[in-house]
């Protein structure tokens, strides 16, 4: 009996214990990776890195060969991410929210249940075969790689991120909100617009800045739409760089893979600091409510 | 009047995405046709041979088919002894507390990072510890790849399952504490049959992450397309033949490779769709 107790205690403790040490093990990657990242990144960033482009090989190698370090950065990048990432934008925020609202307003329909059904569908699709079919639907026609194929891509991923968000947003809302606003005579898209949206604004932004950081960083749907591009490009329909593209791009050339890390630790600079941010958002505005 | 507008105006909008979900099957469905009318379906899927020779292409997708059925296996076995900790710490042991938000905060970190940064993570960190250890000569395997894809996977395992734990009733822990059961006896008779279906869910949609990630895969495997004879071979899963093939791909090879991305699709799909239907009835009860 005593002893069986002991037995049963010691069980009780070893399984705290273990539960512990291995959940303070699942943080140490998250750490390492930051950790390497930054430490071999910062020596990186100069103003240099963020005004300049990639560098031909063969510039490369006589910098190499006078001792000097690698002359370029990652400009044509940088603008390539800012301008697929505005025109996904444009389209993808404006639908996704009318798309939520369509399924917060119309739960219980068939339709509703199909587009909501679909929604998770595209959200679980792979990237590269986002990619694969955006190369299929604008690439071939257009004959050409280009920031607007890339920008489709990007549309297509954060497209059911959005709805979801603005959905599940709309969802919590108190219901007497919607119907004293109906009460008043107002029309159910005055009702939207004027008083449902505008309360559910700390959601939906959350929604929109966590969508955004997770496209940020996709690298396999833009392989083959936007392809990369050592200039610097402002037109949308050449092929263009991006970011992660470009981490691609170093890691495949020996010769520029020292830019591996200066560029990843912008990148996920980036991607963080939206993640973050978005979360601190969410947190302030669920108090509010 | 003006509220019919509205409605059309929604349902517009809305049918933005059945139309791409349409659109992505039919462009798979159609590009693909080529290569499974040329070997036909059943032999096209267990067909071990991939070569673009003139004349004689061969293409088969068993090795690939293979190689992302390992990653992905191995990845959940190696996900599972942190996801779990992880959410028993957040949902049932430090739940609430300022200890279990940290943790929390970190492993969402992890599923922040892009799937690329895990790629050069683990070609230049964890490559040459797999060298030094002499599993596998080059450190490229299907082993390194599903290691790294363990820790992307583990954020989305473990938050879910901690939502279902902490869904477990209180009075059910009590009454088990009042009969003079352990923690960890509560937890082993109590909370894991009851969110147990929760919990297995979230592991499904786990595994519907991991089929699909390219870079990561795609920087570790190896990339060789014949078929892995162990884990710590190289190889090629779905994903990393297309992002590695499909630039180079015409004719028949690019059709091959749509019609890999068309299984791939399918397979997601229907493991999405069992784990969100698994969790839809988690919830209920």
């Amino acid at each position: 009996m005593e002893k069986g107790l002991k037995k049963r205690l010691f069980t009780n403790k070893l399984t705290t214990c273990l539960i512990v040490v291995l959940s303070a093990l699942t943080a140490v990657p998250l750490f390492a990776i930051l950790g390497q990242v930054f430490y071999k990144g910062i020596d990186q960033f100069s103003w240099s890195f963020f005004t300049e482009t990639t560098p031909s090989v063969y510039r490369v190698m006589k910098a190499v060969e006078a001792g000097s370090p690698i002359p370029g950065g990652i400009a044509n990048g940088i603008v390539g991410t800012v301008i697929m990432l505005f025109m996904s934008m444009v389209v993808a925020i404006p639908a996704g929210i009318l798309g939520g609202a369509f399924l917060a307003e119309n739960r219980k329909t068939t339709m509703a249940k199909v587009i909501s059904y679909l929604t998770d569908l595209l959200q679980g699709t792979p990237s590269v075969i986002i990619g694969i079919v955006v190369y299929l639907w604008v690439v071939v026609p257009t004959k050409t790689y280009s920031a607007v194929a890339g920008s489709v891509a990007l549309c297509i991923m954060m497209l059911p991120l959005i709805i979801r968000s603005t959905e599940e947003t709309l969802k919590i809302l108190p219901a007497s909100l919607k119907e004293s606003g109906l009460a008043l005579g107002a029309s159910r898209a005055t009702v939207m617009f004027k008083i449902q949206l505008p309360a559910a604004f700390g959601g939906i932004f959350t929604g929109v800045l966590l969508a955004v950081s997770r496209v940020i960083g996709e690298t396999a749907p833009l392989l083959f739409t936007a392809l990369g591009c050592s200039l610097m490009r402002y037109t949308i329909d050449q092929p263009i760089s991006a970011v992660p593209l470009l981490i691609w791009e170093f890691f495949n050339d020996p010769f520029l893979q020292e830019f591996i890390w200066g560029a990843s630790l912008f990148l996920l600079f980036f991607v963080l600091t939206l993640n973050v941010l978005s979360k601190q958002i969410a947190k302030k505005w669920k108090v509010q409510s | 009047m003006r509220d019919k507008l509205f409605h059309i105006i929604l349902l517009v909008v809305s049918m933005f995405v059945p139309l791409v979900c349409g659109g992505i099957i039919y462009s798979l469905v159609t590009d693909a046709y080529m290569a499974f009318e040329h070997f036909g379906l059943v032999n096209f899927l267990t067909s071990t041979d991939w070569s673009y020779t003139p004349g004689n292409e061969q293409y088969g997708a068993l090795p690939f088919i293979t190689g992302t059925l390992l990653t992905t296996l191995l990845a959940l076995l190696f996900c599972i002894p942190f996801s779990m900790p992880v959410s028993l710490f957040v949902g049932e042991y430090f739940k609430g507390t300022k200890l279990a938000a940290t943790l929390s905060t970190v492993v969402d970190l992890l599923a922040g990072i892009p799937s690329i940064i895990y790629g050069i993570w683990g070609f230049f960190t964890l490559r040459p510890i797999i060298m030094a250890l002499n599993i596998s000569p080059q450190g490229s395997s299907i082993l390194t790849a599903s290691l790294v894809l363990a820790i992307m996977i583990v954020p989305y395992a473990s938050s879910l399952s901690a939502e279902f734990i902490k869904m477990v009733p209180n009075d059910l822990k009590e009454s088990a504490y009042s009969l003079g059961a352990t923690h960890a006896e509560v937890v082993r008779k109590v909370v894991f049959p009851v969110a147990g279906s929760g919990i297995f869910s979230s592991y499904i949609l786990a595994i519907g992450r991991a089929l699909g990630e390219t870079m990561t895969v795609t920087m570790l495997i190896g990339n060789t397309n014949h078929m892995p004879h162990s884990i710590v071979s190289t190889g090629n899963s779905m994903a990393s033949v297309i992002a590695n093939q499909f630039g180079e791909a015409d004719g028949l090879r690019l059709s091959a490779l749509i019609a890999i991305g068309l299984v791939l699709f399918v397979i997601t799909a229907l493991v999405n769709g069992v784990g969100k239907l698994l969790i839809k009835r988690a919830r209920i009860d």
